[in-house]
């Protein structure tokens, strides 16, 4: 066996034949060394874009053929997020299901927790039960999520195109918001917030001023953001036009949300189907009628605003009262704290489950363990999710763990339309149709 | 079997799909309780009896008017309305027409086939297979959900991917994870596992996979096989 030289040559360069003819592997510096080659069979060149590229949008992959620069057929690669995550839940009580399904789509917890909760609740009869403040709880935190995931559509989006402080200005409001689910449930991201019956915990002291002002920050933040991009050239010739899907193609290729309604039609299931209250909201559907990557990023802007007006109800509409259903066999008994060492159960409800109720012990160690049991049935509760239509599926035989849990991911059906939106378009607008889309791999792979 | 649950209202006949045997879902294990005897059927909501109440009444008089139409007879097995959700139990081998009639049909007008993914039940005798699609007209406002049943010694159902384009990926997702073969798939291949995987992770007989934990010399074994309750 002799040495090769790494020094000199390039391990993951060179060329392969396949079955499927000769392919070449090229490092970045080294596109001299194929210049030479013989063009494939007729001319064809296809391209592996992904799944580690900068601009895919997470770890998709894109299987593009080329004439030039021009894209004559697209297709996607997918499944490198693949976790499993609908087995594993399978496996863990309905309880403990949250904590997976917040770990999909990640740029939208509170909408996978939600989706699932409510499909859950259905199942289990207590729709009706879940306290008007839980109610009003999670759609403050829906929302303020729709406005981080938004943001992180334009960020991401923006840095894919180039517009690099798009990025900067988009991640930076998207950390207020962050702040407020940090401040609300514990956690930045993966929250478990809401919970079957009602959400985790109410909202901390003081939250709902913080809350308020966050969003006078945002508001006036975000016409930074709008200023840059709404109406400026380069933008424009970026995405005018670009990534064009005609409802007819929607309608055929399932897509819902913002590209839904980029073509003028105003279908939003908050106002079509209203779950968690959102009937007694007052608020637009914005849409636009160019069915391209422009006319979504108006609409995602738009939604933005929308919103935080929805915010701003919800602030005014919060009463006190129980963030849990009252049912004693599905509310999670616990409240949790902030001690010397961290979060955790209140000294109070360790004092109480410890020294003074036996019975309460036991109920409380039954319903972790063990969990409740959810009547056998099939249940699903589509919400609007930031990229569309978000729905779980859940099937149970009546026991204390889901039988089969199913998501139904915009993001998964929505790259469907990526060939649609992308072929007979140059190459560098597959990025832009793709960002307009606004996948999220997590939610996609599952 | 006498000791069924009782039948709850509105719903005509119950819907077998399986046995829970014991109360914690472990077997061999030194049990002293008793409740390791139990015995138990599970029981999905069954087929409900018109009038079902609503615009389900509609629909289902409408499907039935446009299949008659269509010279289809005997497609859809039962209809039921559980929790406020519209299911139709349908024969595989007509599933193409019901879902064209479904689309096409103006009073019906279902323009999207929003997902398609399968559900195992290995102990429902020759009909273990479940693949559940579920519809929403736009127009309508209506969503309805469409079962069909399948044998797992013969797991071909016919693809819609013909009538409702999206079902594409969402029939190639439950292939991968049921090794239920859609028949007229233009190109029915794995999607979220690796292309050369054998087997089909989300069937209830493939193990969820898993080392055991050690902890201070004791062991805890991988999450599927632990003493769980059910």
């Amino acid at each position: 066996m002799t040495a090769t030289d790494f020094t000199n040559t390039d391990p993951f360069s060179g060329s392969d034949d396949t079955t499927a003819g000769t392919v070449y592997n090229l490092g970045g510096s080294d596109w001299d060394s194929i210049m030479g080659a013989p063009e494939g069979e007729n001319g064809r060149i296809v391209v592996n874009m992904g799944p580690q590229h900068p601009s895919t949008h997470g770890v998709l992959r894109l299987i593009l053929e080329l004439e030039g620069e021009t894209v004559t057929q697209a297709r996607c690669g997918i499944g490198y997020l693949h976790t499993g995550i609908e087995k594993n839940m399978e496996f863990r009580t309905w309880v403990q299901g949250v904590t997976y399904v917040t770990r999909m789509d990640y740029l939208a917890p509170m909408f996978n927790e939600a989706a699932y909760c409510l499909s859950v609740e259905r199942l289990l009869g207590i729709e009706d039960q879940i306290p008007e403040r839980a109610n009003v709880i999670r759609v403050m935190m829906m929302e303020l999520n729709r406005v981080s995931s938004h943001l992180v559509a334009l960020a991401s989006g923006g840095m894919e195109l180039g517009a690099l402080t798009a990025m900067i200005f988009g991640f930076r409001e998207r950390e207020i918001v962050l702040d407020i689910f940090e401040m609300v449930s514990g956690l930045r991201m993966n929250s478990a917030y809401i919970r079957p019956g009602g959400v985790a915990q109410d909202l901390p002291n003081g939250a709902e001023d913080e809350i308020r002002e966050a969003i006078v920050l945002l508001r006036k933040r975000l016409k930074d953001t709008s200023d840059l991009l709404v109406g400026n050239t380069i933008w424009m010739a970026r995405t005018v036009g670009v990534g064009y899907l005609d409802l007819t193609g929607c309608t055929a290729l399932g897509m819902t949300g913002p590209i839904l309604r980029s073509t003028g039609l105003p279908h939003d299931l908050r106002k079509s189907a209203p779950y968690c209250g959102y009937e007694n909201y007052e608020f637009n559907v914005p849409t636009q009628t160019t069915s391209d990557a422009y006319g979504r990023f108006l609409i995602r802007i738009a939604e933005i605003h929308e919103s935080l007006n929805i915010v701003d109800q919800c602030l005014d509409r919060l009463v006190p009262g129980p963030v849990m259903v009252a049912d004693k066999k599905i509310a999670w008994p616990s409240q949790l704290s902030i001690g010397g060492d961290g979060q955790g159960n209140s000294p109070e409800y360790i004092q109480k489950i410890m020294s003074e109720s036996m019975e309460a012990l036991i109920h409380h160690f039954k319903l972790v363990t063990e969990g409740f049991s959810v009547p056998a049935g099939q249940a699903y509760v589509p919400i609007e999710s930031p990229r569309g239509e978000l729905g779980a599926h859940v099937v149970s035989t009546g026991g204390t763990r889901p039988y089969r849990v199913h998501f139904r991911d915009p993001s998964f059906n929505n790259l469907q339309g990526v060939a649609a939106m992308s072929e007979g378009s140059m190459i560098a607008d597959v990025i832009a149709a793709v960002a307009s889309i606004d996948p999220v791999m997590g939610g996609v792979d599952r | 079997m006498s000791d069924l649950p009782v039948v709850p209202h509105g719903i005509a006949e119950l819907d077998l799909v399986g046995v829970r045997k014991g109360a914690y879902g472990v077997s061999g294990s030194g049990d002293t309780s008793g409740f390791g005897g139990l015995v138990a059927p599970i029981v999905m909501p069954g087929a409900s009896t018109p009038p079902f109440g609503g615009w389900f009444d509609e629909i289902a008089e409408e499907l039935a008017l446009s299949l008659l139409d269509a010279g289809v007879s005997g497609a859809v097995e039962k209809i039921v309305i559980d929790r406020g959700e519209m299911t139709f139990y349908v024969k595989p081998e007509h599933l193409i027409s019901f879902m064209t009639e479904c689309r096409d049909e103006t009073a019906l007008r279902f323009e999207m086939c929003t997902s398609v993914s399968g559900v195992h039940f290995p102990e429902d005798k020759d009909r273990e297979l479940h693949i559940v699609y579920s519809l929403l007209s736009i127009t309508h406002n209506r969503r309805i959900r469409i079962e069909v049943s399948i044998p797992d010694t013969d797991r071909h159902v016919p693809s819609v991917v013909a009538l409702y384009p999206s079902a594409d990926w969402h029939e190639r997702e439950t292939w991968d994870f049921f090794g239920i073969i859609f028949d007229g798939h233009p190109a029915l291949t794995r999607i979220e596992m690796p292309d050369d995987w054998v087997g089909h992770p989300q069937r209830k007989d493939y193990p969820l996979g898993g080392i055991p934990i050690e902890y201070k010399g004791a062991s805890i074994p991988p999450p599927d096989q632990r003493r769980s309750y059910n």
